[in-house]
């Protein structure tokens, strides 16, 4: 498909969203909203250690309890060498399933090593209780420096450091690397005029959807399995949780339900293998909801990195050289987005001579998953505070200095594909003409600049389009909605077939009732998915014409499509009127059954997004605490299809960064339990912390889509962290190189600095 | 364990139902009532997603024990609409796109209805630190505020109507 320049009728219109009244009213079910006769609740046993040996399991008086009715181990799971194929990568089944339930050795503080299903939630909570493990407690490693000295413990006897070059073999806690090279950095270093180095810090954060995780699942008599979940990828849930029991997946439904926010947090599997295990042996239907202190303890977060960072650049701003080398915490198994981490570091500029290193680093700490471009805002963090730094050295503009490097189309990203058309320069542009950038910064205030990437992504879905007999339509995917994209999707078929909107019933099937589509993730679903129905509703458009053509007795070529009307073409029927959509869908019957148009697609590519934000910061140097006075977001979202929930992405992603930079932290004793497992004291932001954010919507069309549209939801978490690092600098003459800027970290810094 | 007997109003009807003595009135509320509109995000008091009103007063559901629902009146998110027509408040939600994945819709709504019954004319800073205690994650609140303080004027002139 290739972009078409045209207007739109419904494609950048904002109506209601259709699952919207459902949600106003409480009328919607999420994943903990499910009950199902005879249900019986579960609960786990977790780890108190954060390393340790399991040596025996006695569940015999949990078992004896009345009231419960099943109760399981890690033997109950049996360990799996199998993957399942997600998109270009692949999970690893034998971790998944070893997060899930631990087999030889519990890995974090909250690890399950059991599961008790029972009649209510407090029988199965104290039956888990009653569960007797006996532990051999290891020494945990808890850091990153832990981890890589030489001797360290080892976490996974079999670890081998993957990736290229190979890593050194034997024990070791690096279970990946990735190297990334161009040109020769140490000569473009010793042509530089200025060159900046810094070592970066960021801990671990969660994704922080308030919707905990929840299932039910009924495994039935016949063998067949039911599991409702709150998911962002439910063929996720039915592969994995059938390659992880070793059953066949087409034994397995899974329906998702409403989901209460997941930011990647939501596309493993964390419960519904073991509520499905659960109910075979309790031949009855089991429903698991985590608490919120066994989120932060158990699922989640991303990882806590250690970035050094170097740039050379001329005393004109070209950058010359540059040099990375990250460190990403994995959690207890491999799977740190340290990859991805490198390929982004840089991936804002074209830079000729560069070097860059990434780890993948396991330590025991949970499990990390994706969150919202996973690894690159902590790259972005360490660059462009750098960045940052070479503008104030050389007295020029920050946003003069980032035009002056910026990709443009042609370049070649760090990771080798040449850009199609971006629109990185045209954000930069748009920040430098904004209202906000033009206007002095108030007293006890600091600005702050940067700029961040994400690549989006592509992958597998499918669409249905279903006309009824009315010139009504309904459209499924296999796409859990996380944040509109229900509305999205109908404004797309309505946009194709010139139906209201409000007539467009757009619908979530379940695995049964979808072709295969991947995770609602990687900024995919308006994307790829939109693809799909798109195409899915010019099929119809295509059946329509045909339809047109046997009312007419003419061939299908003399009949044409204009503004939701067929049209005889070819001087086929100069006497004939035009037909309406609704006039040939009422003939359905008559010509041939009803119209159904489908499309499924690999999108192998997506388009690159680039993203700029600027922070006003307003800081009480009494007491370290800093406050966001100003906020504004722009973003090159190809074509917004529904501009408030772009404007919601780019507002609610600032959000979550602005968290991540100012307060959220897992905090860890020295044994390696988090001590912050609650919302008191993770502290994620609230209304008062927050000005309104402001929004501009750059759209620069991607190729790949016909509309145009790049993914939007992940690019505006990445420029946060250091755009508000960079304001404090700015406000305090003080560069923080290690997060959360909370005020005891502010006021120990202003303090070091003898303000 | 003896159960509790519990007399109370839901959303203007007489209601009752059984509980332990432990129990709090957001279970009561989702499981034994099956009024699952109302959330639990933290169970601790501090999402604000379990948010009623307890006569006419906002609390988090999940810090209240359901016995202490007796003789008395509880509003929950599946009371706020009239019969025919979206309270002012979630029809603004809707209208500003304040909901991405909508958990957290319910207790803004009734903290929004709880803020606007005291103060029918918030700042934007009132309005900001009266729902500090809900907690958002998709949004960045940026239009939750937007939408509360337009639903402001209708509310108003729909209670000057009713007056």
């Amino acid at each position: 498909m290739s972009t078409e320049a045209k207007t739109y009728n419904y494609v950048g219109t904002r109506p209601i969203r259709h699952d919207g009244a459902d949600k106003v009213t409480g009328r919607a079910n999420y994943g903990a909203d499910i009950n199902l006769p005879g249900m019986l609740y579960g609960a786990i046993v977790r780890s108190p250690h954060a390393h340790a040996r399991i040596v025996s399991i006695d569940t015999s008086a949990a078992a004896a309890m009345p009231g419960v009715k099943a109760v399981i181990t890690g033997d109950d799971l049996p360990e799996t060498s199998a993957k399942l194929a997600m998109g270009e990568g692949a999970l690893d089944l034998h971790d998944i399933g070893d997060n899930l339930i631990a087999h030889k050795k519990a890995l974090y503080h909250g690890h399950p090593v059991a599961a008790v299903a029972a009649t209510s939630f407090e029988i199965a909570r104290e039956a888990a209780a009653r569960v007797r493990v006996e532990y051999e407690v290891l020494t945990p490693v808890l850091s990153i420096d832990q981890a890589i000295a030489p001797g360290a413990t080892i976490l996974h006897d079999d670890m081998v450091t993957r990736g290229r070059p190979a890593g050194p073999s034997g024990p070791t806690n690096v279970a990946a690397r990735l190297e990334l090279r161009r040109g020769e950095p140490d000569r473009g270093f010793a042509e530089a005029d200025i060159v900046v180095e810094r070592e970066f810090q960021t801990p671990m954060v969660h994704q922080g959807y308030i919707e905990p995780h929840a299932c039910v699942a009924r495994w039935g008599q016949d063998g067949r399995a039911v599991v409702w979940t709150t998911t962002q990828g439910p063929f996720v849930v039915r592969d994995g949780s059938a390659a992880i029991l070793g059953i066949d997946a087409a034994m397995i439904k899974v329906i998702p339900t409403e989901i209460g926010g997941g930011f990647g947090g939501k596309i493993t599997v964390y419960l519904e293998p073991l509520a499905l295990v659960l109910s075979r042996k309790a031949n009855r239907p089991v429903k698991m909801v985590m608490t919120r202190d066994e989120v932060f303890r158990a699922t989640g977060p991303t990882s806590g990195t250690k970035i050094r960072v170097k740039i050379g650049a001329k005393s004109d701003g070209t950058i010359v050289a540059a040099t990375a080398s990250l460190f990403y915490e994995g959690g207890a198994y491999a799977g740190a987005p340290s990859g991805a981490g490198a390929m982004c570091c840089f991936a804002c500029y074209d830079i000729p001579n560069f070097f860059i290193e990434a780890s993948d680093v396991v330590v025991n700490k949970p499990k990390v998953a994706a969150y919202r471009a996973p690894g690159s805002p902590m790259a972005a963090f360490a660059t462009e505070s750098i960045i940052d730094e070479i503008a104030r050295t050389l007295g020029m503009d920050p946003i003069e200095l980032r035009l002056k490097n910026a990709a443009v189309e042609g370049d070649a990203a760090p990771y080798g594909p040449k850009h199609g058309p971006i629109g990185l320069t045209a954000v930069l542009d748009a920040a430098r003409r904004h209202p906000h950038w033009q206007t002095p910064v108030g007293p006890n205030q600091g600005r702050g600049f940067a700029c961040g990437f994400w690549f989006n992504a592509g992958m597998n879905s499918s669409a249905t389009v279903t006309l009824d007999s009315d010139g009504s339509a309904a459209v499924f995917t296999g796409n859990p909605d996380i944040g509109g994209t229900r509305v999205a999707q109908a404004l797309m078929v309505a946009e194709e077939l010139n139906i209201p909107v409000e007539r467009i019933r757009p619908t979530v099937a379940d695995t049964d009732a979808a072709g295969y589509t991947d995770v609602t993730g990687g900024s995919r679903v308006c994307y790829a998915t939109g693809m799909a129905v798109i195409e899915a509703a010019r099929d119809v458009r295509e059946q329509l014409r045909a339809r047109a053509a046997k009312i007419w007795n003419t061939d299908v070529s003399n009949v044409g499509w204009e503004a939701g009307r067929l049209i005889p073409l070819n001087g086929a029927g100069a006497d004939r009127a035009p037909l309406t959509l609704a006039e040939v869908a009422a003939k359905a019957s008559a010509t041939g059954g009803p119209i159904v148009g489908r499309a499924s697609l690999n999108v192998a590519a997506a388009g690159a997004a680039f993203g700029a934000h600027i922070c006003d910061l307003e800081v009480d140097k009494e007491t370290g605490r800093s406050t966001v006075v100003r906020y504004t977001a722009i973003q090159d979202v190809g074509r917004a299809v529904h501009p408030s929930f772009v404007e919601g992405q780019m507002q609610g992603g600032a959000a979550q960064g602005i968290g991540w930079a100012l307060n959220e932290e897992y905090v860890f004793d020295k044994a390696g339990a988090m001590e912050n497992a609650g919302f008191l004291d993770y502290r994620m932001p609230v209304a008062s912390d927050l000005p309104m954010i402001d929004t501009v919507i750059v759209e620069v069309p991607n190729p790949i889509h016909p509309y145009g549209v790049r993914g939007v939801g992940e690019v505006p978490i990445v420029p946060p962290l250091a755009t508000v690092a960079n304001a404090m600098r700015d406000a305090t003459g003080v560069r923080f190189t290690e997060l959360p800027l909370s005020p005891p970290r502010v006021l120990a810094g202003l303090m070091a600095a003898g303000d | 364990m003896t159960k509790l007997h519990v007399e109370t109003t839901i959303n203007g009807e007489p209601a009752e139902f059984l509980c332990d003595p432990a129990e709090t009135l957001l279970t009561a509320l989702r499981d034994g009532l099956g009024l699952t509109g109302t959330k639990e995000g933290c169970a601790t008091g501090d999402c604000g997603a379990c948010s009623v009103l307890l006569d006419g007063r906002l609390v988090a559901s999940c810090l209240v024990l359901a016995p202490e629902a007796q003789g008395r009146t509880v509003t929950t998110i599946e009371g706020i609409a009239a019969s025919d027509a979206l309270h002012p408040v979630q029809q603004k939600f809707l209208e500003h796109a304040a909901l991405q994945c909508g958990i957290c819709t319910p207790g803004f709504i009734i903290a929004a209805t709880a803020l606007l019954d005291k103060n029918p004319a918030p700042s934007e800073q009132q309005a900001r630190y009266w729902l500090a205690g809900n907690l958002c994650r998709c949004t960045g609140y940026d239009k939750i505020i937007r939408a509360v303080l337009d639903a402001a004027p209708v509310v108003r002139n729909m209670r000057s109507h009713s007056l």
